[in-house]
């Protein structure tokens, strides 16, 4: 046995009401789902010791459902869910986008979205997209259930509105029509990469006037990022190339993407403003 | 924790920490020294085992996930001594060379072709861009999938 597993235990609830009260119950508990972010973090002697609390076969967090203003995503579902969703390619297409982005078949049939919100990394694919969805979190404790614009959501590197006890039990998807959707992820290889860039959009247009937009990035910020500042300098205007010349500086003096082992900062702030031009020009 | 599983259409009872890495406990436990350890960080795929019918890394599968589960090996792939067609392919093109990623990649391809019998060359690739041969042997293995999906839809017309 391994010495890091001393001080850990994964415990199975039977239902999701049991798992809520075994977070709330034992100090520290902690969720664990398909557990591909966290055997990572074990097996690098990273992980907390404490008691874990297995979601994973929680029947109540997975399935995707359909309301007339809504769609709901558990948070059990992992992106192959995703991926083999029919109502999210037709209506959500950049999660899907994401969902075949991140990893491979076996990180795909692991991986939860949940987990990839909770894991809180600002490298992560699918919350550039969830953001241009306008995205809600249920939040889900003993105490009761509460629910989060996705905007709000992370607050600093690794921080989130998360009170200790609480999961993501579902993710909640206002349905709208009539916009046109963008993502991109730039990483060192097309395969199984984490990205230096990833950009995720969707604009509303009239003719050639912006009705509304929203922009999206991860990996340039300590958390995924809401560009409102870009939005707010399209939103309403024809775009012609002195609005997206505009937008661009915008961008340029929202977004702090850092020098690190896997980009330049430099690099990253060229690579994120030429995908807002290939963004604006796909939706004209 | 102790509980039981089917590994390779046998019945097993296996006892090991609950968050004791699956890949470890087959290795160890059961004696299944086929799944390979790479990266330990689920970027390489070597471990690469079919939990209840789904391709995942054993590196990153607790075990306690192994409960009631029913679990294919790179030993379970034969039938016998008859190997699978994706391995009989794998031989014969020089699918497999210092032979660490094999087992990955044979049951990347075997799950593919359980999902996708007359797969493209481009649903290949994606099939297997989770695991890597650091033999740099890409084209071969891609070859040696192609081939096996010929033979099977030939043996299947």
């Amino acid at each position: 046995m391994s010495t890091w597993l001393e001080g850990v235990d994964l415990v199975t609830p039977a239902s999701l009401d049991e798992a809520l009260t075994l977070l709330a119950s034992k100090h520290g508990a902690r969720p664990f789902a398909g557990g591909t972010d966290l055997m990572v973090q074990l097996e690098a002697g990273h992980l907390p010791p404490t008691r874990y609390v297995n979601l994973w076969g929680l029947r109540e967090l997975r399935g995707i459902l359909e309301s007339p203003d809504a769609i709901t995503i558990g948070a059990l579902s992992t992106y192959t869910d995703i991926r083999a969703s029919e109502l999210l390619a037709r209506e959500y297409p950049l999660l899907l986008r994401a969902a075949e982005e991140t990893g491979g078949v076996a990180t795909q049939n692991r991986g939860t979205i949940g987990g990839n919100i909770a894991n809180a990394s600002p490298a992560a694919d699918t919350p550039p997209a969830l953001l241009v969805y306008d995205a809600e979190l249920e939040l889900r404790s003993s105490a009761g259930i509460r629910r989060v614009p996705y905007a709000t959501f992370h607050t600093a590197y690794k921080q989130m509105t998360l009170a200790p006890g609480e999961i993501i039990s579902h993710i909640r998807l206002p349905r709208r029509a009539g916009w046109r959707d963008y993502y991109r992820k730039v990483g060192p290889r097309r395969a199984q990469a984490i990205s230096k860039v990833c950009f995720a959009g969707a604009i509303w247009m009239s003719g050639t006037t912006v009705r509304d937009l929203r922009v999206a990035l991860g990996s340039v910020a300590p958390t995924v990022v809401r560009a409102m500042e870009v939005e707010n300098a399209l939103r309403g205007r024809s775009v012609d190339e002195e609005i997206v010349a505009a937008a661009e500086r915008a961008l340029r003096s929202e977004i702090k993407p850092i020098d690190d082992f896997r980009s330049t900062a430099e690099y990253r702030l060229r690579v994120a403003a030429n995908l807002l031009r290939e963004f604006l020009s796909h939706s004209r | 924790m102790r509980l039981s599983c089917t590994v390779n259409g046998r019945r097993v009872s296996l006892d090991a920490h609950p968050m004791a890495r699956l890949l470890d406990v087959l290795r160890r436990e059961a004696g299944l020294t086929g799944t390979k350890e790479g990266c330990g960080e689920g970027e390489c795929g070597a471990c690469a085992v079919l939990l209840n019918g789904q391709l995942v890394n054993s590196c990153l599968t607790p075990f306690a996930h192994a409960d009631e589960a029913t679990i294919i090996t790179i030993e379970g792939i034969a039938s016998g001594d008859d190997l699978h067609v994706v391995q009989e392919a794998f031989l014969e093109y020089g699918g497999a060379q210092c032979g660490i990623c094999t087992p990955g990649m044979v049951l990347a391809a075997v799950d593919l072709l359980e999902r996708t019998p007359h797969p493209t060359e481009a649903e290949v690739r994606a099939a297997l861009a989770g695991n890597l041969c650091r033999c740099t042997g890409y084209m071969r293995i891609f070859e040696s999938v192609l081939e096996a999906c010929r033979r099977l839809s030939a043996s299947r017309a």
